[in-house]
């Protein structure tokens, strides 16, 4: 357990957290992995968990009839996936792929939000920490809509 | 005569390459001798007979000036027109003009090159000099984003590039399929991972203006100060050499005082709506 926290405390997502926050969630974590080729999670599915990657990338990708599976969006170590955990109806919209083996702490997402709901400091610590990170997917999804390396960029 | 700025000169197409949809690489031979060296970052004025004339940046090595290469994509008259010459065809062309990339100022320092798109074909020359004179610079870092893998541009020299261990490139794309392995998403995510002091590097930029904007606050973020960062911008440009005043951005004129400018005195000037 101690070991698990000092993994969480040393992810960049939660850099400069208090120490008592961090065994506050690690109550929530488990370590995971995945071999390359296995999901994460499947769109629709409930988002039960999110995951700080430690090691290895996953494909963030959406099956469209007639184009098949696209890729939008990879991530790596020091990132974290799976937004949804954060937002009703909490489900998942896409598809999370490993790419390669990757290791991961996953953390539970309905204790997660029962722990914020119980200390909203901590909850707050958490918002200040997922905001960004959801404006800077809306600001590269926005870059991405306007296609700006087409003909008219 | 031929010392006249205006006036084009004659220059056969020796080669003609694809480089990607839409994007062809001419390598030229002005009639009667090279023209004079360019600097990494300079352009050209390049005419179709017939069509019109456009700037197009130099994408070869200034080390090379006999191997004058220009890479262009097909997006209106002349740009199309100048994308068919083939092998033996005749083109006009005149400069180098603008101020290129400040290779000078590079010396010693980390380099951190992001380009999107064709974005490349201008930071290709800095490119070719900062792997030529390898020992003068600290960690040079590539970041290239573009559309998608069948779009990314010089495709086999970035691998070649990509063996050498003394340069870190990544590139990403803005979607793919599952054929491709590489990272998906846009440029300024590659920053976070790449690996160079914020502190000491310089950074040129060149790319769509959106991308630039995106790329130059995404290098601040990292710590990199808006003097240390140098992006090359695009305007309608006529004579190329100041006097028609067609590509005049608030008080400077691109095609004399830059293309590639500093970002802190660039940064008032381009049109800022936010997003
Ligand atoms: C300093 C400088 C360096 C340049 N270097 C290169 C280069 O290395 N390679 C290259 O291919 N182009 C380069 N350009 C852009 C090139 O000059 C233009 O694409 C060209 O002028 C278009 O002329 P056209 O007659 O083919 O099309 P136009 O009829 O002028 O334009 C056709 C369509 O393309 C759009 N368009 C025009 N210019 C651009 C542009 N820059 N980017 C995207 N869309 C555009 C127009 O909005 C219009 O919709 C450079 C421009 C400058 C100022
Ligand atoms: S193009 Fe004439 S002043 Fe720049």
């Amino acid at each position: 357990m101690e070991d698990l926290t000092q993994i969480i405390l040393g992810h960049p997502f939660f850099a400069g957290l208090d120490p008592e926050y961090g065994r506050i969630v690690c109550g929530c974590a488990r370590n995971v992995r995945f071999e390359a080729g296995d999901y994460l999670f499947r769109a629709h599915a409930p988002a039960n968990e999110l995951y700080l990657l430690r090691h290895g990338r996953v494909a963030l990708e959406v099956t469209a009839p007639e184009r098949g599976t696209l890729t939008f969006q990879t991530l790596g170590a020091g990132e974290i996936v799976g937004l949804s955990w954060l937002i009703p109806p909490y489900r998942f919209s896409y598809d999370a792929r490993a790419l390669e083996l990757v290791r991961a702490i996953a953390m539970d997402a309905a204790c997660l939000r029962a722990k914020c709901e119980a200390d909203h400091d901590l909850g707050y610590e958490m918002m200040k920490r997922f905001t960004p990170v959801l404006l800077r997917r809306l600001q590269a999804t926005r870059l991405q809509i306007l296609d700006v390396y087409g003909p008219h960029g | 005569m031929a010392d006249d700025p205006m006036l084009p000169r004659v220059a056969r197409v020796r080669r003609r390459r694809r480089d990607g949809p839409q994007v062809w690489t001419l390598e030229t031979e002005p009639e009667g001798g090279s023209l004079a060296a360019f600097a990494a970052g300079q352009f050209n004025m390049l005419t179709a007979f017939g069509v019109g004339e456009v700037p197009i940046s130099v994408s070869g090595d200034p080390a090379e000036p006999g191997r004058l290469l220009h890479t262009i994509r097909a997006v209106g008259p002349v740009s199309t027109a100048l994308t068919r010459l083939e092998a033996g065809a005749a083109l006009g062309i005149r400069g180098p003009f603008g101020a290129g990339w400040p290779m000078s100022e590079a010396a010693g320092r980390d380099v951190v090159i992001v380009a999107g798109g064709l974005g490349l074909a201008p930071l290709r020359p800095a490119l070719y000099r900062l792997l030529a004179e390898r020992p003068r610079y600290g960690r040079i870092v590539l970041l290239y984003g573009t559309r998608g893998p069948e779009e990314i541009l010089f495709r086999r020299e970035i691998e070649s590039w990509r063996r050498r261990l003394d340069i870190d490139i990544e590139v990403t794309v803005d979607h793919a399929t599952a054929a491709w392995h590489g990272h998906v998403g846009v440029v300024t995510t590659l920053l976070a991972r790449a690996g160079f002091d914020p502190h000491q590097a310089l950074a040129l930029v060149c790319g769509p203006e959106i991308m630039m904007r995106f790329a130059a606050a995404a290098l601040g973020e990292a710590g990199v100060a808006d003097e240390a960062i140098w992006l090359a911008v695009e305007r309608n440009m006529k004579c190329g050499i100041g006097h028609c005043g067609h590509c005049q951005l608030g008080p400077v004129l691109v095609c004399r005082d830059g293309p590639v400018f500093r970002y802190d005195r660039l940064r008032t000037l381009l049109p800022v709506k936010e997003m």
